[in-house]
């Protein structure tokens, strides 16, 4: 990684290496269950495409690319990523520079709360809009139709724009995030010797503040396009019913079609493999057109960079926002409750028509929501205590080790990240199910081992990045205290750590939580999780047990959320 | 080159935890045309504050600045000009050269706000870079280069629009001893050369008297003395400014039938004489280490508790009456630690006794 200065020196890396050497252990250990988790089952879903019975065999990849629905598939892919990734980047560039730059009042409560779709499940958004703007059933072209008399509804969330609309009110954060951050750790002495300069505010905000945040757009706008392009949940909420496909979703129903046979998957298999391409196309696209640089705006002293006055325009700007925050957070959040109240789906929004029998009924009487929330817990927590571990390991190799596997390591965990779960989820039914004498297919095994492979980025991240605040010089001074390498690591470097390593767990734990893709084509008769069980009742057309499931959770990853919060506001403070 | 003239300046700032702080207390203060002039204070005491609400991007709580017969704030009028109407030339602690841009395009950013030919900018941005001994590197980006190499630039592109006034924000601090020397000079150079008024923030006293024709000493907000280095560090106005200029010795001392006994000296007095007018019964004597003889009779008797060669001088700790005093001397007189000496003060300033108050706050000051 960047910074050189972070390990033991080499000499002491090979004093320690000749009595019991624990780092060789670590890196082993770290090869092989990367190789095992991560590498195979990518291999597995090349393999199966371009080999049938042991030979080589282009003819299914051919096919399937030939194939025009899989074609129209691929371009709705493109068409929604592009457009997602550049509505979604300037409406986060526009509010990051609102919140950092401007003087609109309650810029902190603001700042917060455009975070809060981040955590909201896209594929329950999704539901939420299909309540509200599905062309017939939803409650404000209902309204709309009744109120003007028009035959036509206002808006129709089943399509490409509907579902364009969606995935940008959930992904405009990542872009919103990593600019405001590189807006508040930006020395405000480089806007100001601009303005002294000579420049007025907006020749500032279009040659100086503009050019230094590029990195960040990049990266943020990086992150929106990969997680569009393979994203499941919300073309498969609201396509499905008009035969919208998207790569993710095709692939889904080639597998479910086939009712699981092999060929089925060997189809989906040459799906994923087309996927993995566009998405590297896209990627390697957009690195042209963002050139991104790395340059050093941290600031030396503490300044409050000078607020643009915004006079007039202040009061219509936090309109702006409020209402965007209505329309993103509070509107599908009320009505996806609202909803789960009901007796019946249908019936209007009157408290009259409101029960607790849904909740009741899926929190104590359906054993498969039972089962499936249990499933969640059980499959979230491990998943997170196993790919901390994992995770820092080999996040400790990486960043202290520098082993020569160390590049080898960072690339592999971090590859999951651009992977589509849903090639993902295909590599892994063809590795586990048989292929290598072990079949854990229909078990919790088989989604743990996704779930795993699939986070373990996170984990990894988390914990460099403490890591990388430790010292060497605080090891050092623990040997010189005559404490053994494994007993510095266990007495100094891991109490350190330890608030890194619990922010991991949970940055596992509420992702994993509201995950659907993934468990939605690994799941079996018993082992179904939350996010499944949404899905299925919804597809049963339960609408107001799906609203009530996704109501329930929504609370879980809050109350998740709160808790994450609470651990790390120390290493926040200041 | 411009004159600027502070009248009534008063800066105040609300915070949530310390409510309202009064960070700039009423300002009066004229800075003449080509003078070299220099704030300085402990951090916390307002002196950034008030260059920048000479720079325009703080606006005043109370009272008016002029530049010549202009006035570019004004509260009572609300008159702000905005900091790009100033016409202002300003390098910051950072040097905030910006990254994205080589060193041309960082140096000609001035002009090209202005429009100005491309042909008349680049005789500039070169005469500037020359100026500053930077020539050749027009094309380079500035991401491995030095504080020294990142601080020319920042001053060629405050030159290049050759201002009237160049204000400069603790320029010097983030460099090594040895090129701070050599800038200082370099500054003052430029000065000669482009003839604009300086406005210097430090905390550090030997810069502001290396630089400055006048200075201004404050604290806690307050203008606590305006003058020439030298008048300054012969004649302090209190024991605060008498600290911040130099190392110092004080000694809390009773007065009393005229005589003048070190607290806790047990009936031994200093021979020397009060301050005329000078009537508090107590007080604190200020001098400084080089301004103490050390004699092997008479003076004031007491034992050498500690002696430390430094090179260029020696330094010896003594003690009068439990506290400690330094002294430097530059010549061995062969005293040794535990040797009984006298000691004779040849500079003495008088002191009243300052009160607790005015240390708790300048401590509460700089939390905030």
């Amino acid at each position: 990684m960047k910074n050189r200065k972070t390990g033991l020196s080499d000499r002491l890396r090979v004093m320690d290496g000749k009595k019991f050497n624990i780092n060789v252990v670590i890196i082993v250990l770290c090869i092989i269950i990367l190789l095992i988790t991560v590498v195979m089952p990518m291999v597995m879903v090349v393999y199966n495409t371009f080999f049938y019975r042991s030979t080589f065999n282009w003819k299914l990849f051919f096919n399937v690319i030939a194939d025009p629905a899989n074609m129209t598939a691929m371009k709705n892919t493109v068409v929604i990523a592009f457009l997602v990734t550049v509505i979604g980047t300037i409406v986060g560039l526009f509010y990051a520079w609102l919140i950092g730059r401007s003087d609109i009042p309650l810029k902190k409560l603001m700042r917060a709360l455009f975070a809060i779709p981040y955590m909201f499940p896209p594929f329950i958004g999704a539901i939420a809009w299909g309540l509200l703007l599905s062309p017939r059933a939803g409650y404000i072209n209902k309204w709309f139709m009744q109120t003007t008399g028009s035959q036509t509804p206002l808006f129709n969330i089943n399509s490409i724009a509907g579902i364009v609309f969606v995935e940008v009110c959930y992904y405009f954060p990542f872009v919103f995030m990593q600019v405001a951050s590189a807006l508040e750790r930006m020395d405000p002495t480089l806007e100001e010797s601009a303005r002294i300069a000579g420049a007025n505010q907006f020749y500032v905000i279009r040659k100086i503040t503009m050019p230094l945040v590029v990195p960040a757009i990049a990266a943020g706008a990086m992150l929106i396009l990969i997680s569009s392009l393979s994203h499941f949940g919300v073309p498969a909420m609201l396509g499905f019913s008009q035969n919208i496909f998207t790569l993710p979703t095709k692939i889904y129903e080639l597998i479910t079609r086939s009712a699981g046979s092999f060929e089925g998957i060997r189809q989906g298999a040459s799906l994923a493999v087309l996927l993995v391409i566009v998405v590297v196309i896209a990627l390697w696209v957009q690195k042209l057109v963002l050139r991104s640089g790395r340059y050093d705006i941290i600031r030396g002293k503490s300044m409050r960079p000078m607020l643009i006055k915004m006079r007039g325009l202040k009061y219509p700007l936090i309109l702006v926002c409020i209402g965007t925050l209505i329309i993103i957070v509070v509107l599908p959040l009320c009505v996806i409750i609202a909803v789960g109240f009901l007796k019946a789906y249908g019936l209007p929004l009157k408290l009259s028509n409101m029960t607790f029998r849904n909740f009741e009924y899926l929190l104590f009487s359906s054993k498969m929501t039972i089962d499936a929330i249990k499933n969640s817990f059980i499959l979230c927590i491990a998943t997170g205590i196993i790919a901390m571990f994992l995770g820092t390991m080999i996040a400790y190799v990486v960043v202290k080790v520098k082993a020569k596997a160390a590049t080898f390591l960072e690339v592999v965990s971090l590859l999951p990240y651009s992977v589509p779960g849903i090639v993902l989820a295909i590599g892994v039914i063809l590795m586990w199910s048989g292929a290598f004498y072990v079949n854990l297919y229909n078990t919790l095994w088989i989604i743990l081992v996704a779930y795993i492979a699939r986070y373990v980025a996170f984990a990894m991240k988390s914990s460099a990045a403490s890591l990388e605040q430790v010292h060497p010089s605080l090891e050092e001074a623990s040997r010189s205290c005559g404490a053994t390498h494994l007993e510095s690591l266990k007495d100094i470097t891991m109490p350190l750590i330890r608030p890194g390593m619990i922010a991991g767990f949970f940055l596992i734990f509420l992702p994993a939580m509201r995950e659907l893709t993934t468990s939605l084509l690994l799941y079996g008769p018993f082992s179904r999780t939350l996010g499944v069980a949404i899905y299925a009742i919804k597809a049963e057309g339960n609408i107001v047990q799906a609203a009530a499931l996704s109501s329930v959770a929504i609370g879980i990853i809050f109350l998740g959320d709160m808790v994450l919060r609470f651990v790390t506001r120390d290493r926040k403070g200041r | 080159m411009s004159s600027i003239t502070l009248k009534n300046v008063t800066k105040r700032f609300t915070s949530k935890n310390h409510g309202t702080v009064t960070a700039v207390d009423n300002f009066n203060l004229t800075i003449n045309k080509g003078e070299c002039f220099s704030f300085l204070g402990p951090s916390g005491c307002g002196k950034t504050t008030t260059l920048r609400m000479i720079a325009g991007f703080e606006d005043l709580s109370e009272g008016e600045i002029w530049f010549d017969d202009t006035i570019v704030s004004d509260r009572k009028k609300n008159i702000y000009k905005l900091p790009e109407e100033r016409g202002l030339g300003m390098v910051f602690q950072a040097f905030a050269v910006w990254p994205h841009m080589n060193v041309f395009n960082n140096v000609a950013f001035p002009l090209k706000v202005k429009r100005i030919h491309k042909n008349e900018i680049k005789k500039r941005v070169t005469e500037a870079l020359r100026q500053t001994n930077m020539e050749g590197l027009e094309n380079v980006f500035p991401n491995n280069m030095s504080g020294g190499q990142l601080q020319r630039i920042a001053l060629a592109r405050s030159i290049v629009t050759n201002p009237g006034i160049l204000l400069l924000d603790e320029p010097l601090s983030n460099l090594d001893p040895k090129l701070r020397e050599m800038m200082r000079f370099e500054i003052k150079e430029l000065q000669r050369k482009y003839d604009f008024t300086i406005v210097f923030v430090t905390h550090d006293q030997e810069e502001a008297m290396a630089l400055s024709d006048r200075m201004l000493v404050m604290d806690m907000g307050v203008i606590q003395q305006i003058d020439t280095p030298q008048n300054l560090y012969d004649d302090p106005a209190n024991k605060f400014i008498y600290r911040f200029l130099g190392l110092s010795n004080f000694i809390d001392v009773d007065i009393s039938d005229g005589r003048v006994y070190p607290k806790g000296s047990s009936g031994k007095s200093i021979d020397c004489e009060i301050e005329s007018g000078f009537t508090h019964r107590e007080g604190t004597l200020a001098t400084r280490p080089n301004e103490i003889d050390l004699i092997s009779e008479g003076g004031f008797r007491t034992t050498i508790k500690k002696r430390i060669f430094m090179g260029t001088y020696l330094e010896y700790r003594l003690d009068i009456g439990g506290q400690e005093i330094r002294i430097q001397s530059a010549f061995d007189k062969g005293f040794k630690e535990g040797d009984s000496c006298g000691v004779i003060f040849n500079k003495l300033k008088w002191y009243p006794k300052e009160s607790l108050d005015t240390e708790k706050e300048r401590e509460m000051r700089k939390i905030i």
